[in-house]
């Protein structure tokens, strides 16, 4: 577990593996931002830990198809499956070295961007906060919709159209913390339930992803 | 005798040819009765005038909306756990006729609120729910199209249909804690108190009955479609076969 761990980051650490561009179509979203809405400060800094928190998911679907896919196309899914390792565990080290990969950077540039954006003072721990309690979940329901598409030419968009309204509840709880917090209210209540949506899709997700893949390993 | 015999497809396309006009003409009947007693012989609401009628149209697509995603969730399992290709057809089947409810109570709610709210949209949670079940239902009809397999295309359509049943479910509630709502509360319910009154009740009983038959007349048509495209594909396969070993 730990080598396919180590592996999946490597591949996607050394060239080609597409390490930084999540961070790169990060950075841009947030640098549009301001070009499409108009650049007043007030306007911004309302906005801002909501455009940070779309930017991250929108950044972490970015990379999902490359997830299983590159995997699935050269064959060592295959070797994978029949390894000793359970399927489960396999999507679940996946996501995790997805979540290393992509959505911790994420984690830790969002508050640089946060003053691009003029995020008030008060909810930079919070962002934080909220974006490293919610980024693990997207990755796994992203793996599950990776794990769902993989046999399809061409699923990039598909995986979209599945993934996106599953991240709903993550996105409302976590923008809604890291909103609160701005605003400088109490943000306990939504990362309670952000956390424990995490908690649930961590728990539960990998054996639905690895359900999936078997069928499309079949 | 029991249930399981219907998914014997041969039994149970026997079955839906003996039941199915009776569905549609049910469903015909309802709908106009209940329709034009809704429409031409109920007062209007002293607040909201004549616009309190789309209520005929309204409550029950979204009534249907969400109980045709239930019904893909029950035959889901069924395929899942039994494996009887019937339900896996039934519940591909199922889910353009939700699609069409959804729009159809999205639609209806909107040119109700612009003159009662002033505005077509509003992010309401009971709106904003709808318009996630609306993505949900595309997603699950996606997926159905994408896969070629068919066997492959119903165990990964049903997985997605449970996931997204409780993702749903998780969306209702995080969106009822995002944002407060304008939306009045259930029309129908089994405590009286909160009801319509009774003379706008009872058409829309007449009403809601015919689209639950309507659903059940369209659900069994397009299923009996689905049984017959796939035995023709097999008939089209097997003969291409023995083509082959002529030749």
């Amino acid at each position: 577990m730990r080598a396919l761990f180590l592996r999946d980051l490597a591949l996607a650490l050394r060239a080609g593996g597409g390490f930084g561009l999540g961070l790169a179509f990060f950075l841009i979203v947030v640098v549009l931002v301001p070009f499409s809405v108009g650049p007043e400060p007030a306007l911004l800094a309302r906005i801002a830990a909501g455009v940070l928190w779309l930017g991250a998911l929108l950044a972490c679907l970015l990379s999902l198809d490359r997830l299983l896919a590159v995997d699935f196309e050269d064959g060592a899914l295959d070797l994978l499956a029949t390894s000793p390792l359970p399927l489960e565990g396999i999507v679940a080290v996946k996501a995790a070295a997805h979540w290393v990969t992509t959505g911790l950077p994420l984690v830790l540039v969002a508050p640089v961007l946060g003053v691009l954006l003029n995020l008030p003072a008060a909810g930079y721990g919070v962002l934080v906060l909220s974006l490293g309690l919610g980024t693990p979940a997207l990755s796994m329901i992203g793996a599950f919709g990776a794990a769902l598409t993989v046999g399809i030419k061409r699923g990039g968009l598909l995986l979209s159209l599945l993934v996106l309204p599953l991240y709903v509840p993550t996105l409302i709880f976590g923008a809604e913390a890291a909103r609160r917090a701005a605003l400088g209210l109490e943000a306990g209540t939504p990362l309670l339930l952000l956390a424990g949506i995490t908690a649930g899709v961590l728990a539960c997700m990998p054996f639905a992803a690895g359900l999936v893949l078997r069928v499309n390993l079949r | 005798m029991s249930l399981w015999e219907y998914a014997n497809p041969v039994k149970f396309l026997a079955l839906s040819a003996r039941v199915q006009p009776w569905l549609w003409g049910g469903a015909g009947l309802c709908l106009v009765v209940g329709l034009v007693w809704g429409f031409f012989f109920t007062p209007d609401d002293f607040r909201q005038g004549s616009t309190v009628k789309i209520i005929y149209l309204h409550v029950p697509s979204a009534l249907m909306a969400i109980n045709a995603w239930f019904m893909m969730l029950v035959a889901s399992l069924i395929w899942i756990i039994r494996r009887h290709h019937v339900s896996a057809l039934a519940a591909k089947a199922a889910a353009p006729v939700g699609v069409v409810m959804t729009l159809i109570a999205l639609f209806t709610g909107a040119i109700w609120g612009q003159p009662m709210w002033g505005t077509w949209w509003a992010w309401d949670p009971r709106l904003t729910s709808f318009l996630i079940l609306f993505l949900f239902y595309l997603g699950y009809i996606a997926l159905w199209e994408a896969i070629e397999d068919p066997d492959t295309a119903a165990d990964l359509t049903s997985i997605l249909c449970l996931v997204g049943t409780v993702f749903a479910v998780l969306s209702r509630y995080a969106v009822n804690f995002w944002n407060q709502g304008l939306h009045q509360g259930a029309s129908l319910s089994l405590d009286k108190e909160e009801n319509v009154a009774d003379v706008f009740y009872f058409p829309l009983l007449v009403c809601i009955g015919g689209f639950v038959l309507l659903f059940l007349a369209l659900v069994l048509y397009r299923t009996g479609t689905e049984i017959r495209v796939r035995r023709t594909r097999a008939l089209m396969a097997r003969e291409a076969g023995a083509a082959r070993v002529e030749a």
